[in-house]
């Protein structure tokens, strides 16, 4: 035995390497990839890899900041003066937008659907690639110091890129939409069809399991559908673009994503989503007559009259009082409304520019930015309702409106726009009615 | 120039500096991680594979020449998101192979480099194919015009690094 070692020394050390490898990789693939615990190789091999790497990129992108904010003007005013117009071009679509959306959220609320909201990203550079066409993973100078931790969505502006696969101090490793053993929950935005988005080894990017009966439209947008628990619902994954017969039942939906993989810089890390019902309504019991008596136009107050003037019109004034007190009654009698006067419900006021920059977004699209660009924080000042259906529940409901940081406010800085009222508000309540 | 040996003595072998032989291989990680980012062709090369391949040849020694690749082999696999040992097991066999043909053949000129490169890189990718799929379970598809091509590309590119490479080498 020993003689045959020591003959066979070369290819005995080879067996030996070999066999040691394949009792590493059958421990690995026997062991829950997911509960898997970071191997100390991995974390030497990043350590030593990854400085380097946010050397360069940090160089490379102080010269290109430089050559580009410094010395390479050109256009730039040609192009500020495009952006401008169409910032004023976006704004008027956001003022539609957000009606559209207030009523979403109104019909959501009815229903009670609970939304999720983007609340926290952190912005990263892409310092590295996994540099092999089997493994299609980046990685970020950020890590789980900087509040990162797996499975959170990376994102850019045009939509999904990947979640975090593995966190390490002060880089994470982000496996990309295309790699085959990637999976987002997705939906098709006209058809409304689900299904999994999943890479190939080719590195493109299907749709499986819908059923080869259904139509689907090369052309048609692919969103998140949230059904992962990982991606929140409706962020834009990319579009179709190819349609085939594929294996069994289901159809090849081939997906070209809205953001080039293989040309990434700077991604967002969404680092803290909320679940939350959109507007949540509490709805005192009310009676039609009170909605009515509610709706009806109030006097609007009139100049200072002389002591004899203001006598001789005391009926008028005592007939509405008298009627305003038992309109205060009877809700008194259903609900807690503290009401001390009652008039006419407005319109709701249109937000002005700055207060739709400050509405936080629904999942769907979000602008790169620093940290925490959109903070959610309920603001009062936005009722949420409409005059149409405010007074049944209107006094006590919670308004879903936003707020986002200064940062945001300050990017449209119109000034106000309010929308012509029909009459004075309603008396605020006091604010120990307001909803927190 | 002969091309094969025909005793032990005429074997030239050579020794890298430990500077060198730590430095060289981790650059190639570094590179390979690296320049995929900004030049999306470069995934097709396999610049850990060709340092391997120039160690394995340079020093002749079987031994040598199936640890490094081992070594090299396994931090590339700590740098993707699979089990660690793919990339080992395919490399580790290209180092031994690699480096017992290096006893037997002369691969210090140009046209045997360029032949050795394109025969390894597809013994490379046939092992990683058969452990990947075989152990791991990944769908991979071969595709022969791609791996020749890219054989093709990773040869090219070895004539020039090897090269390169060439200065670090001391005489064992």
């Amino acid at each position: 035995m020993e003689n045959f070692l020591s003959r066979y020394r070369n290819v005995s050390i080879l067996v030996a390497v070999l066999f040691a490898q394949v009792l590493g990789l059958a421990v690995q693939v026997k062991r829950s990839t997911e509960n898997e615990s970071t191997r100390l190789i991995r974390v030497w091999t990043v350590s030593a890899v990854s400085p380097l790497e946010k050397a360069i990129v940090w160089f490379q992108s102080g010269t290109s900041n430089l050559w580009h904010g410094y010395v390479y003007l050109r256009g730039v005013r040609q192009e500020n003066r495009e952006l401008k117009d169409e910032i004023e071009k976006l704004r008027l679509e956001r003022v539609r937008l957000v009606d559209d959306a207030e009523q979403a959220r109104r019909l959501q609320a009815l229903l009670g659907f609970k939304e999720q909201y983007i609340s926290k990203t952190t912005a990263a550079q892409v310092i590295g690639s996994s540099g092999s066409e089997q493994s299609r993973s980046i990685f970020i100078d950020k890590g789980s110091s900087q509040g990162l931790d797996k499975d959170m969505p990376v994102i850019t502006a045009d939509g999904v890129i990947g979640r975090v696969l593995k966190v390490y101090p002060s880089v994470s490793q982000v496996l990309l939409i295309n790699d085959q053993t990637s999976g987002v929950g997705a939906i098709l935005e006209q058809s409304r069809l689900q299904g999994i988005l999943r890479g190939t080894p080719a590195g493109e990017v299907i749709l499986e399991k819908v059923m080869s009966d259904e139509t689907v439209q090369p052309g048609e947008k692919v969103l998140t559908s949230g059904g992962d628990q990982i991606f929140p619902k409706g962020l834009p994954i990319g579009t179709v673009s190819k349609v085939s017969a594929g294996p069994e039942v289901f159809l090849n939906i081939r997906v070209r994503p809205a953001t080039n993989l293989s040309k990434l810089e700077e991604v967002l890390v969404i680092t803290r989503k909320e679940e939350r019902t959109a507007a949540v309504a509490e709805t005192a019991p009310a009676r039609a007559v009170d909605i009515l008596s509610q709706r009806l136009p109030s006097v609007p107050d009139k100049p200072r009259e002389s002591p004899v003037t203001a006598a001789g019109k005391a009926n008028s004034a005592l007939n509405q009082t008298a009627g305003s007190a038992a309109t205060a009654a009877t809700q008194g009698a259903t609900a807690p409304i503290k009401t001390q006067k009652v008039a006419p419900v407005p319109m709701t006021p249109k937000p002005n520019a700055a207060q739709l920059a400050t509405e936080a977004v629904p999942a769907p699209k979000v602008p790169p930015g620093a940290e925490g660009a959109k903070k959610p924080a309920v603001d009062d000042s936005i009722p949420s309702t409409p005059a149409s259906v405010k007074p049944a529940m209107a006094q006590k409901a919670t308004p879903p409106a936003v707020k986002v940081s200064q940062q945001t406010t300050k990017a449209v800085d119109s000034p106000p726009k309010p929308k012509p009222q029909q009459q004075p508000a309603v008396t605020p309540a006091p604010p120990e009615d307001k909803p927190q | 120039m002969p091309i094969t040996y025909t005793s032990q003595e005429q074997v030239e072998v050579y020794r890298f500096s430990a500077p060198a032989a730590i430095l060289i291989p981790l650059t190639a990680l570094f590179l390979q991680a690296f320049l995929p980012l900004r030049l999306h062709f470069f995934s097709i090369f396999d610049l850990p594979l060709l340092v391997v391949i120039f160690f394995a040849v340079a020093r002749r020694s079987q031994v040598s020449g199936l640890l490094t690749g081992a070594v090299i082999g396994l931090l590339q696999d700590s740098l993707t998101h699979h089990p660690i040992g793919v990339y080992g097991i395919a490399k580790t066999v290209v180092g031994f192979g690699a480096s017992s043909l290096g006893v037997r053949l002369d691969v210090e000129n140009l046209g045997a480099r360029v032949l050795v490169t394109l025969f390894f890189y597809v013994v490379h990718e046939f092992v990683y194919f058969l452990v990947a799929r075989g152990l791991v379970g990944l769908t991979l598809e071969w595709s022969w015009g791609h791996e020749l091509g890219s054989a093709f590309a990773n040869a090219i590119l070895a004539a020039i690094i090897f090269t390169l490479l060439d200065r670090f080498k001391l005489r064992a």
